[in-house]
């Protein structure tokens, strides 16, 4: 319980990365949030790529980490992006009332 | 080591508390404020377990942009009160939730099973390609291999970036009515021939413009 092992950065990341889908399932308020949720899965799966990188001595999983942090400000950039332009056209972003496709 | 541990639970406590304000939170800006504080205490694990470079990267690139763009669109668009309960259920008669719920519930024992029964493949530490090494920094480590071996993603990374930055602004731009606007290539293309006009001044008489 006391020395952290790779165990406790795993669980961190497991328990951080079910907060995200939850709140990507249970979400009826605005996109906003589920985009926000979806930050916390990637900030999930590089808790993992460091805690494996540091654990086995092994540089490449911090320089993987890197290009997912990339990704996910580009990601972060589009989907704001997008949420601006559906409000501009539809006036709401709540979730609920997102039903063009009838899904 | 016992302060390593007790600061491992301090900021992995205030970790998990942040991430699940972050979905609960009834205001949308309160919810921004709490990722913000969850990437801040992610980075301070980064860099208590030894990636310093990650953890500051994390603190510019998260804290200081993509939190702030959060920030700047829930303001620009005027969805941060939302009103009725946490999760309203007027859609489908509210069904979701305890479904969501279990589907969440499985998903994490899964990951849990995994880590608690897992161990390397016997030759994987021998296997290894980049060695961390203790004599240099790890921001002195990652540049070592960053600009050589994986010079070939770096730059596809940056070229994600730029089509992010121009699919940005491609999306949002638009033509406003009634709105007067250079136009640069009338400004560029323009001659010598129509912008002078040498004129015989007569005596006495002067020049009419505009005529």
């Amino acid at each position: 319980m006391l020395s952290i092992g790779l165990g406790h950065y795993l669980t961190l990341a497991a328990i951080i990365f079910t907060i995200g889908v939850v709140g990507i399932f249970l979400n009826r308020k605005n996109v906003i949030v589920i985009l926000m949720s979806i930050e916390l899965i990637l900030l999930a799966v590089n808790i993992n790529l460091v805690a494996f990188s540091i654990f086995i001595n092994d540089l490449s999983g911090q320089i993987f980490t890197l290009f997912i942090l990339t990704v996910a400000a580009a990601e972060a950039a589009i989907g704001l992006a997008i949420i601006v332009v559906y409000f501009r056209n539809s006036d709401t972003i709540r979730v609920e009332e997102i039903k063009n496709l009838k899904g | 080591m016992i302060a390593h541990s007790v600061f491992f639970y301090i900021f992995s406590l205030i970790a998990i508390i942040s991430a699940v304000m972050v979905t609960v939170s009834k205001n949308t800006v309160h919810s921004v404020f709490f990722l913000i504080l969850d990437f801040i205490s992610i980075s301070c694990l980064f860099i208590m377990i030894g990636a310093e470079f990650l953890g500051m990267i994390m603190l510019i690139v998260y804290v200081g942009a993509v939190a702030v763009l959060f920030l700047f669109v829930v303001m620009m668009l005027n969805v941060a009160e939302q009103k009725g309960q946490w999760f309203s259920s007027r859609w489908d008669g509210g069904t979701h939730i305890p479904i969501g719920l279990l589907v969440s519930l499985i998903i994490f024992f899964e990951l849990i099973i995994v880590i608690g029964g897992w161990k390397y493949k016997p030759d994987l530490l021998n296997s290894l390609s980049i060695k961390i090494s203790n004599e240099i920094t790890n921001t002195r480590s990652i540049g070592n291999v960053l600009y050589t071996d994986y010079i070939l993603l770096f730059q596809i990374s940056g070229m994600i970036l730029l089509v992010a930055m121009i699919g940005a602004i491609v999306l949002t731009y638009r033509e406003r009515a009634g709105v007067k606007r250079q136009s640069y290539v009338k400004q560029i293309s323009r001659e010598r021939d129509e912008g002078v006009d040498l004129v015989e001044a007569e005596r006495n008489k002067g020049v009419k413009i505009d005529a």
